[in-house]
């Protein structure tokens, strides 16, 4: 029989709620395999041990009681550091918040409780969310599970990793220009970037408001589907969340793409994109021709502007998010002396951020300010608009948009810290979903040199439907989800 | 002597300056919704605990997200109908990013009228009456926002060891008013808050009288000179002050040939005098961009029609139904509308007696003038209309006199008793009996012999004689009837002598 942690969690649901198994005993068997591999992969920031064996036996006791079970009973899943935990400590990977107990818990998290999950505990990220290798953590760097040498991509890099190595059932991440697609990529998960509005914010530590979405990573599209219903949704503490009505994702789960037309644009292909990778990428798409799709190439003008229009929207935004961390109410506080205001704050916010941080807070700074706000601030918005324009009318041509979700394979640790520009650049390819608010998918689609390659699946807004239709069918017919990391 | 004088010429110099500039940015917090602008804690925090009255939304903690309350939009709206101004179909909220410990989220969510943002209204007019004419102030816009939380200093700001922060006012709504540069004098900047206060009060939206709940910012300039912006009036009692200091301090820099400087200067309300807070050079760049958490402000024309049709009866109009209505003295209308509360309680005396006319004359003047010898509000004093008129018809009956009621009025004012009660009280019952009477007069013309014997040459002598039975009886003697009686008595005096 396999161990708890190698099933779905497809399977895990049926299994406890058959009482075929207990949630004790699941969850006893991922304890085990966290002891087992997480010394070597630290996926994780703070493990909630106590805190899940009591879910699980109160979940146990539902069972008996033959209560009505929530869709993910007994699911054990991971949840990234920047979304609230109420009285768990949440800290974004940053000495600023290492000790920082939220009095609430973030909105996808009540909806896991109220559906019976069961939280294991908060994985590692890039501080504050901004990167894209888990190396800027203040907690360590996360290592790729397919590799330990190798980083597991980010900033969601824990909540990959811990999906890939098994230690978590399913996880949340959060997507800002590519957060969860980037490790899903590297890791050889399913991730989704979400509809801007689908999920709600509430709860989630904001780097870059105007584009990140909660994003679910799982093994399986079947698993992703399941985790994406219990956290989409209208909720009314988040401005922006969309009042689409609740859908039932696991329905669109066919295999079934005929008929379905791929646009395959030429600049996701395009200089900077590793030959091997574009190879691969290429044999998933004629995949999906076999399978009964039609794709045809053209050509996406606005993306050679999107990245520095990325960078300048998300760090002006940031730079203003991370203002509140004066170490004033809660967060990092160097010694109290009788220092004025401004040189108190200015030390803590010195001391409690790391040096990416500082820098994009400065970046976003410098774009807001008088002077400068009209060429670069405006002028990102402008080519944010450009670029969703030209979206749209692609989508009015096909119906999802194919290529890699990274023009580079997973790199080894510290391989690129110092080398800024190439590590922006692997977003190139992630950030269009984020500026444009449109869904995107990132599934396993090869490997080279038994590195992880992701194919990315972009659908028009509220087109989650269709991608999961889509990576359905090709995981069906590829296989790669079956693949699992040896460690 | 000297001294008074000049301060009289000061004076008028001032309240006729043809080269001083005023602008205000009037802050008012809408005192009738229940909730802050973006959460739901309760804005009712006057009185309370300090930091009692918060939630991670208004402390602005990691992953809270602001959702803006509808009923401010209504609020503002019904504002900027009041002032004439344009409604924006869609207004943005945007950041104002500095760091400042009054400022939990070291941003402020306001509205901006440059780099793409959109108030919720722009332009309008406030008309106000300065020593008898009518002049209209331009609203350059109206906005929606956040209020900090309140600094708290033992004294003057520039002494204190120390600053606490009360977070229970961060996140309270506010409207921000903003003037073109249209006053001329602070007695005009007095007089158009006023009037702002009651257009408000009358809508029914804010009650500027709650402390710190009308509060603003002053640009001054002379002569064409630098703008200084004067922070921190926290009621419109101090604009006049703060403004008057600030003009005497910029021309005493002018007259010794200095160079009033461009500046943000703070009005310390407990030493009574502007200080230098930061110059140009020093100024914030605010760096304001779009807020990305709220959705823009959409309100359609339909919306504009349903509010403009609760929009109640304004001082404007009210000024001119008690002008038409009551046949009372434009003057007085505009005495009395410039305070709802003061206009309401003159409508509640005229239903319990019809005669405007003295009701009007007993508030304009006795009334009034106690009141700004106490510098309270109509509302903080212990009288009703009830007293007001229930006085005046003891006069009407003969109870009291009207010289009697001049200080029974101050009573009412100080106790909140009834007029019957302080009159019982303090044996104020008017004198009317003629054998009552003609006995006390017997006696002052005992103990008064030389006027007696002047009488018969000289009248000043005959009013001594009734001044004295008038102070004998405390004043309660009926005048007509002591008049009487004293002359009565002389006539049969000298024909018997």
């Amino acid at each position: 029989m396999k161990s708890s942690y190698n099933l779905s969690a497809k399977e895990i649901v049926t299994k406890i709620s058959r009482g075929e198994s207990s949630a004790e005993e699941c969850l006893s068997s991922f304890f085990e395999r966290i002891d087992e591999v997480e010394s070597r992969v630290h996926a994780f920031i703070t493990l909630d041990r106590d805190a899940a064996l009591q879910r699980a036996k109160e979940i146990d006791g539902k069972v008996k009681r033959k209560e009505r079970l929530g869709k993910l009973v007994g699911v054990p899943v991971a949840i990234k550091d920047n979304l609230c935990t109420r009285d768990v400590r949440t800290t974004c990977s940053s000495k600023m918040l290492e000790n920082f107990l939220p009095p609430y818990n973030a909105h996808v998290v009540e909806q896991l409780l109220k559906e019976d999950a069961i939280i294991l505990g908060k994985t590692n990220m890039d501080e504050f969310a901004m990167g894209s290798s888990t190396e800027s953590s203040y907690f360590g760097t996360t290592k790729n599970p397919w590799n330990l040498a190798y980083v597991p991509g980010g900033s969601s890099g824990g909540s990959a990793a811990a999906v890939s190595a098994r230690e978590s059932s399913i996880a949340l991440g959060s997507d800002t220009g590519g957060s969860v697609r980037c490790p899903a990529s590297f890791c050889s998960t399913v991730g989704l970037k979400p509809t801007y509005g689908l999920v709600s914010r509430f709860g989630l530590i904001a780097y870059a408001n105007s584009l990140e979405q909660i994003g679910p990573l799982a093994r399986s599209v079947d698993d992703l589907a399941l985790l994406f219903e219990v956290i989409s949704g209208y909720d009314q503490r988040d401005s922006t969340s969309i009042r689409a009505s609740t859908q039932n994702y696991s329905e669109f789960l066919r295999e079934d793409v005929d008929g379905l037309k791929i646009g395959v644009p030429e600049e996701f292909f395009g200089e900077g994109v590793d030959e091997r990778i574009v190879k691969i990428v290429w044999k998933g798409i004629d995949c999906l021709e076999k399978l009964g799709a039609s794709y045809s190439e053209f050509s996406l003008s606005t993306v050679k502007y999107a990245l520095p229009a990325y960078y300048l929207i998300a760090t002006s935004e940031a730079s203003s998010n991370l203002a509140r961390y004066d170490g004033l109410r809660y967060g990092y506080s160097s010694e109290v002396g009788s220092d004025d205001w401004s040189t108190t704050f200015s030390n803590n916010r010195k001391k409690g951020f790391g040096a990416e941080v500082r820098r994009r807070i400065l970046l976003g700074t410098f774009a807001l300010s008088a002077g400068y706000y009209d060429q670069y601030y405006l002028k990102s918005l402008q080519v944010r608009t450009k670029i969703r324009l030209e979206f749209e009318k692609a989508f009015k041509k096909f119906d999802v948009l194919a290529g890699p979700t990274m023009p580079i394979l997973p790199f080894k640790i510290g391989e690129k810290i110092d080398d800024l520009l190439a590590l922006y650049m692997c977003d190139i390819l992630t950030v269009l979903a984020n500026l444009v608010g449109c869904p995107a998918i990132s599934i396993p689609c090869g490997f080279v040199d038994s590195l992880p390659i992701g194919m990315q699946i972009m659908g028009p807004m509220l087109g989650e439907s269709v991608l999961f239709r889509t990576a359905y069918t090709f995981e069906k017919c590829s296989k790669f989800t079956d693949y699992s990391p040896k460690l | 002597m000297s001294k008074k004088i000049t301060s009289v010429v000061v004076f008028s110099k001032e309240e006729f300056a043809e080269d001083v500039v005023i602008g205000l940015e009037v802050h008012c917090q809408l005192t009738n919704l229940r909730t802050k602008l973006f959460c739901g804690c309760s804005s009712e925090y006057r009185g309370e605990q300090p930091n009692t009255h918060l939630c991670p939304i208004c402390l602005g903690m990691p992953g809270s997200l602001p959702v803006a309350n509808r009923k401010s939009v209504d609020d503002a709206m019904m504002v900027a109908l009041a002032l004439k101004s344009e409604i924006a179909e869609r207004s943005l909220f945007f950041r104002k990013n500095y760091y400042y410990p009054d400022m939990p989220k070291n941003f402020q969510i306001t509205q901006y009228d440059q780099a793409g943002g959109i108030p919720i209204a722009s332009g309008g007019e406030v008309s106000i009456q300065v020593n008898h004419e009518n002049k209209q102030i331009r609203i350059r816009r109206i906005q929606l926002e956040e209020d900090p939380a309140k600094l708290v200093h033992l004294g003057s700001i520039d002494t204190s060891p120390y600053t606490l922060v009360d977070y229970n006012r961060a996140g309270i709504a506010l409207l921000e008013i903003i003037t073109e540069p249209d006053l001329k004098s602070s007695k005009e900047a007095r007089v158009f808050l006023q009037k702002l206060r009651s257009i408000l009060e009358h809508l029914g939206v804010s009650d500027g009288k709650l402390e710190g709940a009308m509060r603003c910012d002053a640009n001054i300039s002379i002569k064409k000179g630098n703008r200084v912006e004067i922070k921190n009036i926290s009621s419109f009692k101090e604009v006049e002050k703060a403004l008057n200091f600030e003009i005497a301090r910029q021309r005493a820099m002018n007259s010794r040939g200095l160079k009033v400087e461009m500046e943000t200067r703070h009005w310390d309300d407990v030493k009574r005098v502007t200080i230098s807070l930061r110059t140009k050079e020093a100024e914030h760049d605010y760096r304001y961009f779009p807020e990305p958490d709220l959705v823009p402000v959409e309100i359609s024309k339909e919306k504009i029609a349903k509010i403009s049709q609760i929009i109640p009866e304004l001082p404007d109009a009210r000024l001119d139904r008690f002008v038409k209505l009551y046949k009372i003295p434009s003057y007085d209308a505009g005495v009395l509308t410039s305070d709802k509360a003061m206009a309401d309680f003159f409508e509640e005396c005229i239903k319990l007696y019809p005669d405007a006319k003295t009701i009007s004359n007993w508030m304009m003047t006795d009334l009034l003038r106690w009141l700004h010898e106490k510098d309270i509000e109509i509302k903080e004093a212990k009288v009703t209309p009830q007293h007001l008129v229930e006085m005046i018809k003891l006069i009407d009956d003969g109870t009291i006199s009207g010289k009697i009621a001049k200080s029974v009025l101050p009573e009412i004012l100080n106790t909140g008793k009834t007029p019957s009660e302080i009159v019982t009280e303090k044996g104020l019952l008017r004198i009317a009996s003629r054998k009552d009477i003609e006995l006390l007069a017997d006696r002052v013309l005992i103990e008064n012999p030389k006027a007696v014997q002047d009488a018969a040459v000289d009248e000043k002598a005959i009013h001594y004689l009734i001044g004295q039975l008038m102070k004998l009886t405390k004043g309660k003697a009926d005048p007509q009837l002591a008049n009487q009686i004293i002359k009565e008595k002389l006539k049969k005096q000298s024909k018997s002598n």
